[in-house]
C-alpha cells in the first residue's frame, strides 16, 4: 500500500522555523480577532461607553444594546412615564432611565429569520443541484461536457452585481421582488456554478468501482449514489456547504435592491437601526454578534467532516 | 451457480481493441483462469460479463439467458474487483452485509447476520467484524473483498487478481484457501491473473490472454505441454522457455524455425558435446539454481541440481530431449 503523494517537504522544519510560523500565524489570528472583538464589547456597552474618547476596554456591561435591538421605544415626559404601573422587564426599566418607553418589538427578529430562511434554503438547494450535477458531469459522457463546465464557471467570473438591474426589473415582473423564494433562486443561481465545481473535483476522487460493485451487488445507480457516494463526498459536502451559506448569509447588495418589507434580510436591516434615535452603536454591534452566531455554529458542527479529509486507506493505489 | 456462455465478444476503446472475438464456456463449478499480461483485456472481460461495460458485438448467456442486454443488478454476477474493493466508510461487517441488504433483495436482518459470520469464519476474519475498513492489513482486506462476494450465491463469481496486491506468503496461502472454499462451495469461478502459479494451481482450465484474443484454453497440463503457439509456451513455466535457432541444433522437422526447450527438455553434462554452452551464472535459489548458459551467443536459463556443482565458466554439453518447435510465425510445428 501506497500512501498518496502529498507536497509535504522531506525535511523536518526547524525549531526557529516552526516558531517563526507559529508566531506569524497567532499575530495573523489576533489581527483578525481585534474587530470581533471590538464589535462584541461594543454590544455590551452603554451608548455613553461606546462613543467615549479615548475607548474603553474595562466598562460597567450593560444590555441595552441587546434591548435597543429587539424593541422599538418612543419617547415620553417623564410625568407620562411615572403615570405607567411598574416597568415591565429588563428593557422597559432601561428604556424610561432614558425618558422612553417600549412601543413594541422591532422588526430584527423577522429580518433574522428570513436570513435563516434565504441562507440555508439556497444553500440546500445549490449543494442539493451541486451534488447531482457534479455526479453527472464526473460520471457521465455529457455531451460538450467540457464547453458546459466552462459556462457554469463563466457564470461567476463577473460580480453578480452587475446583473442586478436587469434581475431587478425580471423580479419585479415576474412578481419575485420582495419574497423569500425570490432570493432563494437567486443565492442558489450564483451559488450553484461555485457548488459543482467544488464537488466535481471531490466525486472525481471517489473511485467509480465503489459504485460499480454496489451496482452489480443489486442496487440501482441512484441506490449507489445514496449509499456509496454521498457519503464518501460528505468532507466536499460540508466544505461547499459552508462556502455557498457564507455568500448567501453575508450578501448585501443584493438584498438592498431586492427586499424591502416582506423579505428583507439582516444584512441590510442591521444599518438601518442606527438612524433609530441616534448613535446607537451598541445596537448595531449586538445585531452584528448575533448575525455571526449561525455561521460560527454551522462551521463548528461540520468541523468535523471539515477536518477529516478524504478517506485513503481502503483505497490501494 | 450456472453455466456462462460468452459468444464472440469484441469491445474496443476508441482506437484501443480491448477485447477482440473472445468465445469461452465456464461449466457449472468450473474454476477458470484467464491467464495474460497486463492490457491483455482481462479486466475488461469480466466487466463484459459483469454489465458494467456493453460488447461491441456477440452476446453473453448466463445459465441459459441472454444477458447481454442486462443491468449489473439483473444478471446475478458477483465481482471481486482488483482495487477499490472495501468501503472506507462502513465496518468490515457492513461491508460483507453490502449485497444482502440490497432493496431488491430483502433479506431479514437476522439471516444477514448467520450468513456474514459464516462467510467470516471461512475467511478467518470473525473477529474483525466490528473493524472499520481502513483498519485491515493488506491482507485482511482482501479477505473481506472476497467475503463480500462470498455472501452471496450469484451464477458466477468473477475474480479481477484479488491477491496481485498481497505479498508472495499471504498470496500463497489465500491461493489455498480460495480454491478449498470453491471446492467445498461447488462455486462457479472466472479468476483473472497475470500470475502463472495462481491460474496453474487453482484452475481447471487456463485461457491465455493476449493482445485481446484468447490464444488457447484448456487444462493447465494441456496448455503447458501442449501450447499452440510460442506465446502460450512462454507464459508457463519457470523459468521461462528459451526460444533458440532451430539451425543450431539438429533433427527439427521440416517448417520448423524455433525450438522451445524448457528444462525438461534439456540434459546437461560436463565437458563438451555436439552442442556446447558455457555456464555464464549459477544462481541459487535453496532446493534449485538456475543455470544461466551462453550457446552460441544465445541465453538460455535452464534448473539444476545443487548438487551438480556447475561454476561459471564451466563448459557443459547440452542435449534436446522431445522439445516444442515452432514456425517462422511462431505457431506450434508437430515434431
Ligand atoms: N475505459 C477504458 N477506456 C479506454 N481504454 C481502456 C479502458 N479500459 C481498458 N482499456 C484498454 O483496453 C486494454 C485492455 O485493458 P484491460 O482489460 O484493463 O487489461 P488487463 O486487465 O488485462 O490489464 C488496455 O489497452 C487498456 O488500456
Ligand atoms: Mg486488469
Amino acid at each position: 500500500m501506497t500512501s498518496a503523494t502529498t507536497a509535504h517537504s522531506v525535511v523536518e522544519p526547524s525549531i526557529t522555523t516552526r516558531r517563526f510560523a507559529g508566531s506569524l500565524v497567532v499575530l495573523y489570528a489576533v489581527i483578525t480577532m481585534i474587530p470581533l472583538v471590538w464589535i462584541m464589547l461594543t454590544a455590551f456597552k452603554s451608548p455613553d461607553d461606546a462613543i467615549s474618547y479615548p475607548p474603553k476596554v474595562m466598562f460597567k456591561p450593560s444590555l441595552e444594546g441587546f434591548c435597543n435591538l429587539f424593541t422599538t421605544r418612543s419617547r415620553q415626559t417623564p410625568e407620562f412615564i411615572r403615570s405607567l404601573g411598574p416597568p415591565q422587564g429588563l428593557c422597559d426599566s432601561i428604556a424610561r432611565s432614558r425618558n422612553m418607553v417600549v412601543a413594541g418589538p422591532s422588526n430584527y427578529v423577522p429580518r433574522f429569520i428570513n436570513s435563516l430562511i434565504i441562507a440555508f434554503g439556497s444553500t440546500v438547494l445549490a449543494v442539493a443541484l451541486g451534488t447531482l450535477s457534479a455526479y453527472g458531469f464526473s460520471r457521465f459522457r455529457v455531451p460538450l461536457k467540457d464547453d458546459l463546465l466552462f459556462f457554469i464557471l463563466s457564470t461567476r467570473m463577473m460580480p453578480p452585481i452587475a446583473v442586478a438591474i436587469p434581475i431587478y426589473l425580471m423580479y419585479r415582473t415576474i412578481g419575485l421582488s420582495d419574497t423569500r423564494l425570490g432570493m432563494i433562486l437567486l443565492y442558489t443561481s450564483v451559488n450553484v456554478s461555485l457548488a459543482v465545481w467544488l464537488l466535481k473535483g471531490f466525486i472525481d476522487e471517489i473511485p467509480r468501482e465503489y459504485e460499480e460493485a454496489a451496482m452489480i451487488d443489486g442496487y440501482t445507480r441512484f441506490q449507489a449514489f445514496v449509499k456509496v457516494v454521498l457519503p464518501q463526498a460528505t468532507t466536499g459536502i460540508a466544505a461547499t456547504a459552508i462556502f455557498c451559506l457564507i455568500f448567501a448569509w453575508n450578501e448585501y447588495a443584493f438584498a438592498v435592491l431586492l427586499t424591502s418589507g416582506n423579505a428583507q434580510t439582516a444584512p441590510p436591516f442591521i444599518p438601518i437601526i442606527i438612524g433609530e434615535g441616534g448613535q446607537d452603536w451598541p445596537a448595531v454591534a449586538a445585531g452584528t454578534t448575533l448575525f455571526l452566531v449561525p455561521i460560527v455554529v454551522f462551521t463548528v458542527l461540520l468541523r468535523k467532516h471539515l477536518l477529516r479529509g478524504i478517506t485513503f486507506g481502503a483505497v490501494r493505489k | 451457480m450456472a453455466e456462462v456462455e460468452i459468444n464472440a465478444v469484441s469491445k474496443a476503446f476508441g482506437k484501443t481493441q480491448a477485447l477482440s472475438d473472445l468465445s469461452l464456456t465456464i461449466g457449472d463449478g468450473e474454476f477458470v483462469a484467464l491467464l495474460g499480461p497486463t492490457g491483455a483485456g482481462k479486466t475488461t472481460a469480466l466487466r463484459l460479463i459483469a454489465g458494467l461495460e456493453q460488447p461491441d458485438s456477440g452476446s453473453i448467456r448466463i445459465d441459459g439467458r441472454d444477458v447481454t442486454g442486462d443491468a449489473p443488478a439483473d444478471r446475478d454476477v458477483a465481482f471481486v474487483f482488483q482495487q477499490y474493493s472495501l468501503y472506507p466508510h462502513l465496518t468490515v461487517f457492513e461491508n460483507m452485509a453490502f449485497a444482502l441488504r440490497a432493496p431488491t433483495r430483502r433479506v431479514p436482518e437476522a439471516d444477514i447476520r448467520v450468513k456474514v459470520q459464516e462467510v467470516a469464519r471461512l475467511l478467518h476474519i470473525e473477529t474483525k467484524l466490528d473493524n472499520k475498513a481502513t483498519q485491515l492489513s493488506g491482507g485482511q482486506m482482501q479477505r473481506v473483498a472476497i467475503g463480500r462476494a462470498l455472501v452471496r450465491s450469484p451464477s458466477i463469481y468473477l475474480m479481477d487478481e484479488p491477491l496481485s496486491s498481497l505479498d508472495a506468503k499471504l498470496r500463497g496461502e489465500l491461493r489455498l484457501e480460495l480454491k478449498r472454499i470453491q471446492v467445498d462451495l461447488g462455486a462457479t469461478i472466472l479468476y483473472v491473473t497475470h500470475d502463472q502459479t495462481e491460474a496453474m494451481t487453482m484452475a481447471s482450465r487456463i485461457g491465455v490472454l493476449e493482445g485481446g484474443r484468447l490464444m488457447q484454453i484448456g487444462s493447465p497440463r494441456e496448455i503447458y505441454e501442449n501450447p499452440i503457439n510460442a506465446h502460450v509456451a512462454a507464459r508457463l513455466g519457470q523459468p521461462t522457455i528459451n526460444l533458440l535457432p532451430a539451425a543450431l541444433f539438429g533433427g527439427a522437422p521440416a517448417g520448423a524455425e524455433t525450438i522451445g526447450a524448457r528444462t525438461e527438455h534439456l540434459t546437461i553434462a560436463r565437458g563438451g558435446g555436439d552442442v556446447s554452452a558455457t555456464v555464464k551464472r549459477v544462481e541459487h535459489l535453496g532446493d534449485q539454481s538456475h543455470l544461466h548458459l551462453d550457446v552460441a551467443g544465445r541465453p538460455v536459463v535452464t534448473l539444476a541440481d545443487p548438487e551438480t556443482g556447475f561454476g561459471a565458466g564451466d563448459v557443459v554439453s547440452l542435449r534436446l530431449n522431445k522439445p516444442l518447435f515452432f514456425d517462422a510465425r511462431g505457431w506450434r510445428v508437430a515434431a
